[in-house]
């Protein structure tokens, strides 16, 4: 445990000794507020509900998440440190939980940065609270199963563009996998069962549910799952192929 | 103690390391010499448990690197190729960082860090960012941070690479103070490092043992050992005449240097003495040489490559 934590303060401090940190916080913060007010018609709906906040996370996260995963493993490789880090008394499953703890609590740091949009519509209504609870829980959840995915395809490559790319597209796959741009590619010839499979591995469907405020057990072990997979996914891609 | 078992490692069809089995004692500091490529680096992977062999496995004070990765681990220190770290952190940050990676109790670490910037040379820049130091600052911190859980085995890749010459000569002495009761495996390609600082030297090229001897051991396979070089007026002269002389078994002018190599018979520097006195030659510098490490290493991973 104290392995984990190790790595996952090492990795957060290297957060903000860049501007790394500051510029992601910012650009997050605002990125949620344009989408919430002028995409979502945050006041002219006149709903007390953050809604319109939340339904642009799962577009947010493809592109901003990625640009937070995508060093994770490809910097590692490119400066060499991957060999002092794995030569440590540290399994390549306490390097990649630590890594990904750091960069997800992160994630939640720039959440909980967005609570004025909570007080505001506190102020000027009277929301639902515990549906708010469980949309920001859903959000994070989502977020963390956008990382795992950014993590195990930053350490396929060295280059963090490549990992940036490739990270997207897949998160893009995951995210849209229960709609029509997908399934079509599908229906006509796969059975029933795996398109029932396809479709429920949608990012966007099982977000939808949590954001209402039903917080299904389900969607939790999907999220779980989700997250479990790909960092699985990443120590075996570790181990397979350490240096270059 | 290390025990390497048949270590393998090849990369598609290469061979990167070929069957190399060695034993490594308490007290050796071993250097692992050879030309670039030869597989000193890949070899000083698989011991740290940073790459699996492909075959066969090493044991680090009787933990297999293989089974037991992380706690045949916590016996080494390493300093990986190019000593790499984080730039972003602090020298201080990032020494605590791998203090506390190395479980050193939490109440000792700040003690450690300290004896580890101390013993570098680090204090002055403790506070700085990795990424503004210079490459010999660089390469201590990556030395500080091998050492500082004082690791019964240290293996070191390429140590001195890139420092100025005093700075090589700082790290090779803090390399023979610690060499008591540890076993230290270095690689070089620098001969001059491997008589400063080595008592064993194997040397590998293209992924195989060819020679494990002392330096001393190796100088005496020159064939410079005991050779007797002397510059002298009219060399052409001194030559032929001197080659009629029992113990001279071949005489080669180089340079105007004179170099006479020794037949079986022992007492060449003598005869040449002798020589010189009784002809009253003109000489302006002679030596007795000990054998040239260069022309042994050059000789034996020649020999493979056109083997």
């Amino acid at each position: 445990m104290s392995a984990i934590s190790n790595v996952m303060r090492r990795e957060l401090t290297g957060y903000f000794a860049t501007p790394v940190a500051y510029v992601f916080l910012i650009i997050f913060l605002v990125m949620t507020g344009i989408f919430a007010f002028y995409l979502g018609n945050f006041y002219e709906r006149g709903f007390a509900d953050l809604n319109p906040f939340f339904r642009f996370h799962p577009w947010l996260y493809l592109f901003l998440v990625p640009a937070i995963s995508m060093r994770l493993w490809a910097e590692e490789r490119r400066s060499g440190t991957i060999e002092l880090l794995l030569t440590l008394p540290l399994t390549t499953m306490q390097a990649v939980l630590g890594k990904f703890l750091a960069a997800w609590l992160f994630i939640g740091l720039a959440l909980v940065l967005t609570l004025p949009m909570w007080l505001t519509v506190n102020y000027l209504g009277s929301p639902d609270n515990g549906v708010i609870l469980a949309a920001y829980l859903g959000s994070w959840l989502m977020a963390g199963g956008f990382l795992a995915i950014g993590s195990c395809m930053s350490a396929l490559t060295r280059n963090q563009v490549v990992a940036f790319i490739l990270s997207i597209v897949v998160c893009f796959l995951f995210l849209l996998s229960g709609l029509p741009m997908v399934m079509n590619l599908f229906i006509g010839w796969a059975p029933q069962i795996v398109l029932d499979g396809i479709a429920s591995l949608s990012f966007l469907k099982h977000f939808a549910d949590i954001s209402k405020g039903v917080i299904d057990l389900r969607d939790l072990v999907y999220f779980t799952l989700v997250i479990g997979f790909w960092l699985l996914a990443n120590v075996l891609i570790l181990d397979i192929k350490k240096a270059d | 103690m290390i025990e390497a078992k048949s270590l393998c490692k090849s990369y598609g069809g290469f061979k990167a390391v070929d069957d190399l089995s060695f034993t490594v004692e308490a007290g050796q500091v071993l250097g692992f010499l050879g030309p670039n490529g030869a597989g000193k680096s890949t070899t000083m992977k698989m011991l740290t448990g940073f790459l699996a062999p492909t075959s066969g496995t090493a044991l680090v004070n009787d933990i297999d690197v293989v089974e037991q990765s992380v706690a045949a681990r916590r016996n080494i220190g390493y300093l990986p190729e190019g000593a790499p770290s984080y730039g972003e952190m602090t020298v201080l940050q990032f020494l605590t960082f791998i203090a506390h990676a190395r479980a050193i109790a939490k109440s000792e670490v700040p003690e450690s860090v300290e004896n580890a910037i101390r013993k570098l040379n680090l204090t002055g820049v403790k506070h700085q960012p990795i990424e503004t130091l210079s490459k010999g600052f660089k390469r201590r911190v990556g030395l500080a941070q091998a050492i500082i859980h004082d690791p019964q085995i240290l293996i070191l890749d390429e140590p001195t690479d890139g420092l100025d010459p005093n700075q090589k000569r700082e790290v090779r002495g803090l390399i023979r103070a610690m060499a008591k009761d540890k076993i230290i495996i270095i690689s070089t390609h620098i001969l001059e490092e491997v008589e400063a600082v080595c008592n064993r030297v194997m040397i590998i090229a293209e992924g195989r043992l060819l020679a494990d001897d002392s330096p001393q051991g190796l100088i005496k396979r020159s064939r410079y050992h005991n050779a007797v070089s002397l510059v002298v007026e009219a060399p052409e002269k001194v030559a032929s005449s001197l080659s009629e002389l029992p113990q001279v078994a071949k005489a080669e002018l180089r340079e105007g240097e004179l170099t006479l190599f020794p037949t079986a018979d022992e007492g060449l520097f003598e005869a040449v003495t002798a020589a010189i006195g009784e002809n009253h030659w003109q000489v302006s510098a002679l030596r007795l040489e000990a054998g040239r490490l260069d022309e042994v290493f050059h000789s034996i991973t020649r020999k493979e490559a056109s083997a």
